[in-house]
């Protein structure tokens, strides 16, 4: 596909895209979105790339082997589950392991391992998908 | 301290392989140092015991599920863990000279360590649970070393056949003791002791004593799973003298005896445990007397030892139980002579077929000292220990009720145990050297050590027998859970109808050793009956099981995305319309009641989109109308409030028309239509599906069984798990591992995708399109 539109406007598109998967992964826990959502949108922006720009271009673009971001993901999203274990409480409970501090300009953070776990989520949807896609466009 | 004991094992096992390449010919004779310290340590308790001592130890492990991590010493364990250590020693030391040099001696090792810890975990355990984690343990590690000459078709057929008999035993015994530990209220041996007339009176008692029974029987290869047992000699040697002479197959007689104070005593255990003794015994035997491989003679005779000792427990009166367990240190000490023995004759002769060895003594003078003494031990001819063990063994059969059936069992097999004994022990070193595939030399001292020191020590014990008594007194004790009573034993016992018994037995047995070649050739005519013995049920049980196995696949496993989805959906269907059928709910018409006009708008577009996809002939046609339904989907979400659901199913959407659109550009177009019949059926399936998707959707807006829960997690969200979206709090924190497990599903698929795309043997095009797993959103 060599359309000049559809390559002008995801140059244009790609980052705000990746921009907004970002956004909805760190706001999830308070409003719509989520690790889920999130890598979805990030998915989709990089399919937009492969479909305007090519399968090659966008292994270049991504910089790591989508099928590590399944794995890597997976052992993200396993950290708090196993921090549970550790703190002597069932696998995956969050529960009292906030931080709180306030940043000038963005007013107060909280964080927690349940950042943490979509953060995982994040990565292997995002893995999952592109292995997916990057492969059967490949074909 | 008996906890590490147990698990030692495991951890040498872990560095064995690198050990043995750093200590190359000394690494066996290294790794024995482990078995021989716990032999000590053993020994100390068993001292410790006989004086009334004793010592258990538990760690929780699951206490929820009264499964601890518990273990217990007393003068049976002890004895067990005695044999097992103590063998282990030797055959560590002898599979280092047996397979010197062998690429994979290392494996070997580890094999044997992993063994002989799973061992001392089933003999010394006190909770029966950890007993059976450790029974499996052993059926693994034998599954391990039979297969051990791996690149064998024959070596792999023997380890799954044995696998495949004590793990279903396996499976029968831990059913059985769940049961026994719902039954007696606990999983402890020890206190369940005292419980055994409340697990007796029980009306499970016989399931239990079924399950229990089968487990057992399986592992000790009991008739009529004898058959695993002379197979399993594919194993090296040195294997097949460890476990499935000395130690593995005496699990089942060890849990046998154990439970003896729980289960026994009725008549039921009685009866079944005497009598599938008896008859292993007598069969087992007879099978032995037209073998001319020593290692399947050994084999049988193992069989014939086992159903043997099974009997005695069976029996299980006082001098019944003495007998069990003396024969147990008997066969013990001769069986695993002899099963070296026969590994050093075939490393040096190169054949272990008995018709062509004889003359050996002169070759290899030390081996045949030991088999001599190895054969008089069990022959049962004085001054050894088997000897004695036979004797104690007639007076307890003449006390029985069957007193004449019993004794006359035990006699004919002793008699085929004599003619055997010569046939594997004496004859291959005497009368006319016969020549041999490799010219025999005296084998290394790792090689007869261990003959040499069984048999010394069953002669030892027959010359000196009050140095035993007092340990196997305070087996029998532990058996029975009584205080051990006074014990004597000794070579003689003046003229009494055992000692005639042992004559007539030794006279039987040397005119069956005259008569050995019309025996075999007696059975040489009878070898096409064998198909029909328990063998062949194996045998055509696992073709069976193979057959359906390749049925069912053939039948489910099309290869055809088309296919996969009609069996879906049919299962869907049929199982969904079958609950509902057979519980009927009072289901209400769904009323329209505050919708809007846009809301009837989605509905027709919805129609409509999903009829244009059905008649829509391009591909991509299809999938955009698809589309168009999915969306339309996604905006009711966005009307009913639900924006999370919302977004996740535009780009799901989005992704899915990617998706499809990339696999559909591949494909050529649509062939052509396809039958009636074939239309009606799709058809039919789908609006079955629609239809019941519809009812389960009314069912569920209408019955309301857990009201609370959604108030529940919108009351908690914020202050237990710090967020205001309780959609992403459920997935992320309240059900954080179902959200676990279904990413990890995710990334199965995406693995099975890229196999499927990039491993394929040759290109082709006109692969079906994989499934889509976007569409399994949590």
């Amino acid at each position: 596909m060599t359309s000049l539109i559809l390559r002008t406007t995801t140059r244009f598109m790609f980052p705000v895209l990746l921009l907004f998967s970002l956004f909805l992964l760190f706001r999830g826990h308070n409003e719509p979105g989520g690790g889920f959502a999130g890598g979805l949108v990030a998915a989709s922006a990089f399919a937009l790339y492969a479909l305007a720009f090519g399968v090659d271009s966008t292994r270049e673009a991504l910089g790591v082997d989508s099928r590590s971001l399944i794995g890597s993901g997976l052992l993200t999203a396993a950290v708090p589950a196993w921090f549970a274990l550790l703190r002597g409480q069932p696998l995956l409970t969050h529960q009292g392991v906030w931080l709180y501090f306030a940043v000038p300009g963005l007013g107060d953070i909280h964080v927690g391992t349940p950042l943490v776990f979509d953060v995982g989520v994040y990565l292997v949807v995002v893995g999952v998908t592109l292995t997916i896609v990057l492969s059967l466009a490949e074909e | 301290m008996i906890a590490a004991a147990v698990l030692s094992g495991f951890v040498l096992a872990g560095a064995a392989p690198s050990l043995s390449r750093a200590l190359r010919g000394y690494a066996g004779w290294c790794l024995a140092a482990l078995p021989l310290l716990l032999c000590v340590y053993f020994g100390v308790w068993f001292a410790a015991v006989i004086q009334g001592g004793g010592t258990s130890i538990a760690y929780p492990w699951m206490p929820t599920l009264g499964l601890h991590f518990s273990f217990r010493l007393d003068g049976l364990s002890l004895l067990f863990g005695l044999l097992i250590a103590g063998m282990g020693a030797l055959v560590l030391v002898y599979a280092g000279g047996y397979l010197a040099g062998h690429p994979l001696l290392g494996r070997l090792y580890a094999f044997l360590l992993l063994f002989m810890g799973s061992m001392l975990g089933v003999v010394l355990a006190d909770n029966v649970l950890t007993l059976f984690i450790f029974w499996e343990l052993t059926s693994i590690s034998s599954y391990l070393l039979i297969g051990f000459d791996h690149e064998r078709p024959a070596a792999r057929a023997a380890a799954l056949q044995a696998l495949l008999v004590t793990g279903g035993g396996g499976l029968a015994l831990m059913a059985g003791l769940l049961l026994l530990g719902h039954v007696g209220g606990t999983y402890e041996l020890s206190e369940l002791f005292a419980r055994g007339d409340q697990v007796r009176e029980h009306a499970l008692y016989l399931p239990i004593m079924v399950l229990v029974l089968a487990g057992a029987f399986t592992k000790s290869a009991q008739f009529p799973f004898h058959f695993w047992l002379p197979r399993a000699m594919e194993a090296p040697t040195p294997v097949s003298a460890y476990l499935h002479s000395a130690t593995m197959v005496k699990a089942g007689v060890y849990l046998i005896a154990r439970l003896t104070p729980i289960l026994g005593g009725t008549e039921w255990w009685t009866a079944v445990v005497s009598s599938a003794g008896a008859v292993t015994m007598l069969v087992g035997a007879l099978l032995a007397a037209p073998q001319t491989d020593l290692k399947r003679i050994l084999a049988y005779t193992t069989v014939s030892a086992l159903g043997l000792l099974t009997l005695s427990i069976g029996v299980g009166t006082g001098p019944a139980l003495l007998a069990a367990i003396l024969f147990l240190v008997a066969h013990a000490l001769y069986k695993g002579a002899l099963f070296l023995v026969a590994g050093a004759i075939d490393h040096e002769t190169g054949t272990r077929d008995v018709t062509r060895l004889g003359g050996l003594a002169r070759a290899m003078p030390i081996t045949a000292a030991a088999a001599f003494v190895a054969a008089l031990a069990m022959a049962g001819l004085p001054p050894l220990f088997g000897f004695i063990a036979k004797e104690t063994f007639y007076t307890a059969l003449l006390e029985t009720p069957a007193a004449l059936l019993g004794t006359a069992c035990g006699v004919a097999a002793s008699m085929l145990f004599v003619a055997l004994a010569l046939v594997v022990g004496v004859r291959p070193f005497f009368g006319t050297k016969v020549e041999t595939p490799k010219h025999p030399h005296e084998a290394p001292p790792s090689l007869w050590l261990g003959p040499i020191l069984l048999g010394t020590l069953g002669l030892v014990f027959g010359l000196a027998p009050t140095l035993v008594e007092a340990p196997l007194s305070a087996a029998v004790a532990a058996i029975l859970q009584r205080e051990p009573a006074p014990l004597h034993l000794a070579l003689w016992h003046g003229w009494n109808t055992a000692l005639y018994l042992s004559i007539a037995t030794v006279a039987g047995g040397l005119v069956l050793f005259w008569l050995r070649g019309s025996i075999r050739a007696g059975a040489e005519r009878l070898t096409p009956l064998g198909g029909l013995g328990p063998a062949g049920g194996y045998e055509l049980g696992l073709r069976g099981l193979n057959a359906l196995a390749a049925a069912q696949t053939h039948l489910l496993q099309s290869g055809y995305l088309r296919y996969y989805l009609m069996i879906v959906l049919a299962t869907v269907i049929g199982l969904t319309g079958y609950a509902l059928w057979r519980r009927p709910l009072d289901l209400q018409p769904p009323v329209w009641t505050d919708g809007a006009f846009y809301d009837a708008g989605l509905v027709v577009i919805i129609i409509v989109a999903a009829l244009a996809s059905v008649r829509s002939q391009p591909r991509l046609a299809a999938i955009a109308t698809l589309g168009v339904v999915g969306y339309s989907v996604a905006l009711f979400f966005v009307i009913m409030g639900a924006p999370d659901l919302a977004m996740t199913q535009f780009l799901v959407e989005t992704l899915t028309v990617i998706l499809f659109v990339l696999v559909f550009y591949h494909l050529p177009s649509l062939p052509d239509q396809s039958q009636r019949t074939a239309r009606v059926r799709d058809a039919l399936l789908a609006a079955g599906a629609g239809l019941t998707m519809a009812v389960l959707v009314l069912i569920t807006t209408q019955m309301k069984l857990f009201p609370n829960i959604s108030d529940y997690h919108g009351e908690h969200s914020v202050t237990k798990a710090h967020g205001r979206n309780v959609v992403n709090v459920i997935l992320v924190d309240y059900r954080g591992l179902d959200t676990l497990g279904e990413i990890t599903v995710l990334g199965v698929a995406a693995a099975g995708v890229y196999a499927l795309l990039k491993l394929r043997p040759s290109k082709t095009r006109d692969k079906p399109a994989p499934a889509a797993p976007e569409e399994a959103s949590p």
